[in-house]
C-alpha cells in the first residue's frame, strides 16, 4: 500500500495544508496541483518580464519549509509548480533546499512549435466551440500540452526527492506514484483507470474532506483545522480515501459522491493523456470513520491524441459597484444602472458586453433566485468588456460621479475607481500525441 | 406529494469553459428513480431562464445515484471572459435545491 496526499488543490490554496499533512501523520507521496487553466498565460506574462520567472513562487519557499520531514521520512514531492518555467523552478527549489534531488519534466511547452503545428494541417480547433485557431494566433501567450503520468513516473524512478512538471494534468500527480510505485504499464487500463479517479477526488484539496460541502455542513468537526485527503492505494488499482486521524473534517461516501460529480463531463468518457477512465463503474463503501474504499473501476484505452492548454489575449474589462439602502434599494440601483448605460451612449462608447447584477437580490442565482422585491440593501454591479482599452478605463469613471449626481442613497465607494483588467481567455485544442515528446532532467546547483 | 429537490437530493457545481456542470445525487438510493422521473434537463435548462444560451444534456450515473447536468453556454462566456459574480457556476447545484420535485407514494 502507499499513501498519497494532496497539499494544494490550486495556487493559492491554504499555506499550512501541506506542513500539517507531512507533520500530522505517515505519508509516501505529497502531491501539490498549482496549475488551473489561465494561470499558464499569467506565468507566461511573468517570464517575458524575468527570464528566472513563471513558475507557482510559493512552491520553493513550501519545499524548504517541510525539507526536514521530506528527508526524515523519504517523502517524495510531486507537484505541476514548474508552470511555463520548470528549470528555474527546480533550480530554486534547489537553493532554498540544498541537499534534496530535484528532476523536471520538460516537454510540455509548445508555445515556439503552433506555426509547425498549424503548417502540419492540424486545425487546432477549440473543443468547446468548434472554431478555427487562425483568429486568435496573433494574440496567443502560451501553449501547453497537457502530460500524463508516466512521464513524472519517469521523474520518480530517478530517485529524485522532488519532481517539478510543466503542465501535467492534474490527476496525473497521484497516478504517477502508483505507476512508479506498482510498476503499471500503459495497457493496464483499468487500474489506470482507478488512479485517475483516485487523483479526480483529490485533486481538489478539502473539497473532499468536508469542504464546499452540503451534507450536514453545519456539524463538519473543525473546519478550521480541516485536513487534507489522502489516497492509501492498492496494486490492484482499489484505494482507500481517508485523512491524518488528527485533522478536522469528514470523509464519507455522500462528501466523495460530490467530488466525483465536481467538473465532469459526460461519466463514461473521462478523457486523460493516460487512459479513458468510466465513472459509470465506481463502487463506494464506508469503511470506518473517514474513510471510503474505492473499487470496481473500469477504463479504456488512451487516447490518440493529447489535449493542448492554449492561452490568449481577449481585451479589456472592468466591474464596478455602489451600494444603495432601503427605502426603494433595488429600485434606486435600476435606476443607476439606466443612467450609466444612457451616460455611455452619450459619450459614444460601446462594448461586446455591458453586465449587470443586483448584489442581495439576483447576482448568484439568476433567474432562478425567489423574489426579493424590498431588500434592506442592494449592491449594484455593473461589468463591461470589449476590445478597446480606452474605453474600458472611461467607464470605470462612470460610477462615482451617481453618489452626487444620482438616485439618492449611495455609498460604498470607498475603494475609489475600479481596476481595468486584461482578458486572457482559454483555448483548448488536440494535437497527435507523437508531437509531444517529454524528457526528464536532474536538477543540481 | 411534491417536495423541494433539496429534501432528497444534494449537489455540485462547477465550471468547464462555459459550460456549467451540476452533479445531483440523491441522499438515498431509493430516490434515485425520483430524480431520473422528475429532474429532466428540459425542466434544468428552464430553472435557469436566460442563464443558459445553450442545450442542457444530462447523463446517469445509477452507482452514484446520481445525475451529472451540463449546462452549455451557461456562464456569460466563462472562466476570465465572464462579467458573472459566479463566472465559475460554483452556486448553480445550490440554485437547483429549489427545484420541486414529486415523489410519488410516500
Amino acid at each position: 500500500m502507499i499513501r498519497i496526499a494532496n497539499g494544494q488543490g490550486f495556487w493559492g490554496d491554504w499555506l499550512e495544508a501541506p506542513v500539517r499533512l507531512v507533520e500530522q501523520g505517515p505519508i509516501d507521496y505529497l502531491a501539490l496541483d498549482y496549475l488551473a487553466e489561465i494561470t499558464m498565460s499569467i506565468l507566461q506574462k511573468q517570464k517575458q518580464a524575468g527570464a528566472n520567472l513563471g513558475y507557482a513562487r510559493d512552491f520553493p519557499p513550501l519545499v524548504a519549509r517541510i525539507a526536514a520531514r521530506i528527508r526524515q521520512n523519504g517523502i517524495k514531492v510531486i507537484a505541476n509548480a514548474g508552470g511555463v518555467n520548470p528549470v528555474a523552478c527546480a533550480r530554486e527549489v534547489v537553493r532554498l533546499a540544498p541537499g534534496l534531488k530535484v528532476a523536471v519534466v520538460l516537454g510540455d511547452d509548445v508555445f515556439a512549435r503552433l506555426d509547425e503545428f498549424r503548417a502540419k494541417g492540424y486545425e487546432m480547433r477549440d473543443m468547446d466551440t468548434g472554431e478555427a485557431i487562425d483568429r486568435i494566433r496573433a494574440q496567443i501567450l502560451s501553449a501547453n500540452a497537457y502530460i500524463g503520468a508516466f512521464p513524472l513516473a519517469e521523474a520518480l524512478a530517478t530517485g529524485a526527492d522532488v519532481v517539478v512538471a510543466g503542465r501535467s494534468t492534474d490527476t496525473a500527480l497521484t497516478l504517477a506514484p502508483m505507476v512508479h510505485g506498482f510498476g503499471w504499464g500503459p495497457d493496464d487500463f483499468d487500474r489506470l483507470a482507478a488512479g485517475t479517479i483516485a487523483g479526480h477526488i483529490i485533486e481538489c484539496g478539502a473539497q473532499s474532506t468536508g469542504g464546499n460541502c452540503q451534507v450536514d455542513w453545519q456539524t463538519i468537526p473543525d473546519m478550521a483545522g480541516i485536513g487534507y485527503p489522502i489516497v492509501e492505494a492498492e496494486p490492484d488499482g482499489t484505494f482507500t480515501v481517508t485523512k491524518h486521524a488528527a485533522a478536522g473534517g469528514r470523509i464519507n461516501t455522500h462528501v466523495v459522491k460530490e467530488q466525483l460529480l465536481y467538473e465532469l463531463g459526460d461519466p463514461r468518457n473521462y478523457i486523460t493523456p493516460d487512459c479513458v477512465a468510466d465513472f459509470t463503474t465506481i463502487r463506494l463503501e464506508d469503511c470506518g470513520p473517514d474513510r471510503v474504499r474505492v473499487s470496481g473501476i473500469h477504463g479504456g484505452s488512451r487516447p490518440p491524441t493529447l489535449k493542448l492548454s492554449i492561452a490568449y489575449a481577449a481585451g479589456w474589462k472592468a466591474i464596478g459597484t455602489l451600494v444603495y439602502s432601503w427605502p426603494q434599494a433595488l429600485e434606486k440601483a435600476e435606476a443607476a444602472d439606466r443612467i450609466v448605460r444612457d451616460r455611455l451612449r452619450q459619450i459614444g462608447l460601446s462594448f461586446d458586453e455591458i453586465y449587470t447584477e443586483y448584489f442581495g437580490v439576483n447576482a448568484c442565482l439568476g433567474p432562478a433566485a425567489s423574489p426579493n422585491p424590498d431588500p434592506p440593501e442592494v449592491q449594484v454591479r455593473i461589468g463591461v468588456r470589449g476590445p478597446d482599452r480606452k474605453a474600458v478605463d472611461r467607464f470605470t469613471r462612470e460610477l462615482i460621479p451617481l453618489v452626487l449626481n444620482g438616485p439618492p442613497g449611495a455609498t460604498g465607494f470607498g475603494e475609489g475607481r475600479p481596476a481595468v483588467r486584461e482578458i486572457i481567455a482559454y483555448w483548448s485544442a488536440l494535437v497527435p500525441r507523437e508531437e509531444i515528446q517529454t524528457r526528464v532532467e536532474v536538477v543540481t546547483a | 406529494m411534491k417536495v423541494p429537490l433539496s429534501r432528497i437530493a444534494h449537489t455540485r457545481s462547477g465550471d468547464k469553459g462555459d459550460t456549467c456542470n451540476i452533479g445531483v445525487i440523491a441522499y438515498e438510493e431509493r430516490h434515485y428513480p425520483v430524480l431520473v422521473r422528475e429532474v429532466t434537463a428540459e425542466r434544468v435548462k428552464k430553472h435557469f431562464g436566460g442563464f443558459v444560451l445553450g442545450e442542457v444534456e444530462r447523463y446517469e450515473l445509477p452507482n452514484l445515484s446520481a445525475l451529472n447536468f451540463l449546462l452549455h453556454r451557461a456562464l456569460g462566456g466563462g472562466g476570465t471572459v465572464s462579467l458573472r459574480t459566479d463566472a465559475q457556476g460554483k452556486t448553480f447545484g445550490a440554485a437547483l435545491l429549489a427545484l420541486e420535485v414529486e415523489l410519488g407514494e410516500e
